[in-house]
């Protein structure tokens, strides 16, 4: 940590060791209020808090990248080189979820067409 | 080969171009390996995690995972989440006495480096501790494994139905279940559905998507697998700074701050496993 003296680059540790706790601990307790076990019968909105979930986890990611890695204080080139390749995945999440939902939508027409009187009860309605 | 090597030196104008010897990314060739490196293991790591979401998508139900990851060492159970926030924790511990290694490496303080490294080992080991107890729980004691996943989810209401056929305790659409063995046997409890088109009729619990059970053991295994072999690497690394022979290299500790991106990269990837498999 050149950029920081001795015990300046210390209280960084602190503080990144208090901010990742205090983001788990909220991610938790939210999971906790979504899925209903705080407040009984309460349920979150599942796209909202999916997206909620993964804003914080990006949050978590990059404060990691950024200073525990220190990838930050690197040279603008090493930066720039480490997070393009990451377009890719990030077109890959969303392709292959869209790939996914359409798995699903095909293999329940499949088992229609072929099941017509025995509906296949373990396979439906999706929470 | 020969004594005399003869260079033939061409009018040839290099310019600006680079000619080695300076580090135009101002970091150290194994440093920048080591992120090259974790690029790829980056790739590998959204590989599995988007296979996941893929199939996860693709299937109708899926389990909960604050049903299926609800017990703690101990006998405690309906204890959603909290050993695996507990595992977090000793993670992001460890992550953060690497950065103190790193830290004091760069003041060539060797026994600094030395006590910081000693406790990001234990963190690490710690980790993989927590990690077995888990897999046991849920190998032996709730029978998943990468073929077999008995966790499910209601997709209606119902009510249980008891084995001298009265009717026992009542269920909501979306709760979790666990077909339980008997004597080592599978044994589904049956129950009667109480909402929906098919209200009435008297079914019995299935297994959930196998898949859960494949993809859990394989990215987690996978996961652990890099925390162990961290553990390794850091040992082989803390056994060469008492030796001594990074403090004649001068050049702040520079391969310890390698495996402490690497041991970073650990945490990192657990931030994202934490969110797919036990948060969503």
């Amino acid at each position: 940590m050149a950029h920081l003296t001795y015990e300046e680059s210390k209280k960084v540790v602190v503080k990144g060791l208090i901010f990742l706790g205090i983001i788990t601990i909220l991610e938790v307790s939210i999971a906790l209020l979504a899925k209903g076990h705080i407040i009984e019968g309460f349920h979150l909105n599942r796209t909202f808090y999916s997206i909620l979930m993964a804003v914080f986890s990006l949050i978590k990611a990059l404060y990691i990248l950024g200073e525990f890695m220190h990838l930050k204080y690197e040279s603008k080139a090493l930066r720039v080189g480490l997070t393009i390749p990451f377009i890719l995945i990030v077109w890959g999440a969303i392709a292959f979820m869209h790939d996914g939902r359409s798995f699903e939508q095909r293999r329940e027409r499949t088992v229609d067409q072929h099941f017509p009187e025995k509906p296949p009860v373990e396979l439906k309605v999706k929470g | 080969m020969s004594n005399h090597t003869t260079v033939e030196h061409h009018e040839v104008d290099y310019g600006q171009a680079w000619q080695g010897g300076d580090k135009p990314l101002k970091a150290g060739y194994g440093k920048l390996m080591m992120w090259y490196f974790l690029l790829s293991d980056a790739f590998t790591f959204s590989g599995f995690l988007i296979a996941y979401a893929a199939l996860r998508f693709s299937s109708a139900t899926w389990p909960e995972a604050d049903f299926v990851f609800s017990t703690f060492p101990g006998g405690f159970e309906h204890k959603p989440l909290i050993f695996v926030t507990l595992m977090t924790f000793v993670l992001i511990l460890s992550s953060v006495t690497m950065v103190r290694a790193v830290q004091e490496g760069k003041r060539e303080n060797q026994k600094g480096v030395v006590l910081w490294m000693g406790l990001t080992i234990l963190g690490g080991l710690t980790f993989l501790g927590c990690q077995a107890w888990e897999w046991t729980n849920l190998i032996k004691n709730e029978g998943t494994t990468i073929y077999t996943n008995p966790f499910g989810k209601y997709d209606t209401d119902g009510v249980y139905i008891n084995a001298d056929g009265t009717e026992g305790e009542s269920f909501k659409a979306g709760s979790g279940y666990l077909v339980h063995r008997h004597h080592g046997e599978w044994a589904p409890k049956k129950y009667k559905v109480t909402s929906g088109p098919e209200a009435g009729t008297i079914k019995s619990q299935v297994f959930g998507p196998r898949e859960f059970g494949a993809l859990f053991f394989i990215i987690t295994g996978f996961h652990g697998f890099h925390v162990f072999s961290g553990v390794l690497f850091l040992l082989i690394i803390m056994l060469n700074v008492i030796s001594g022979i990074y403090k004649k290299r001068k050049n702040g500790y520079e391969m310890v701050e390698k495996i402490g991106l690497y041991w970073h990269f650990v945490d990192l990837v657990w931030v994202f496993v934490f969110l797919v498999f036990y948060l969503l």
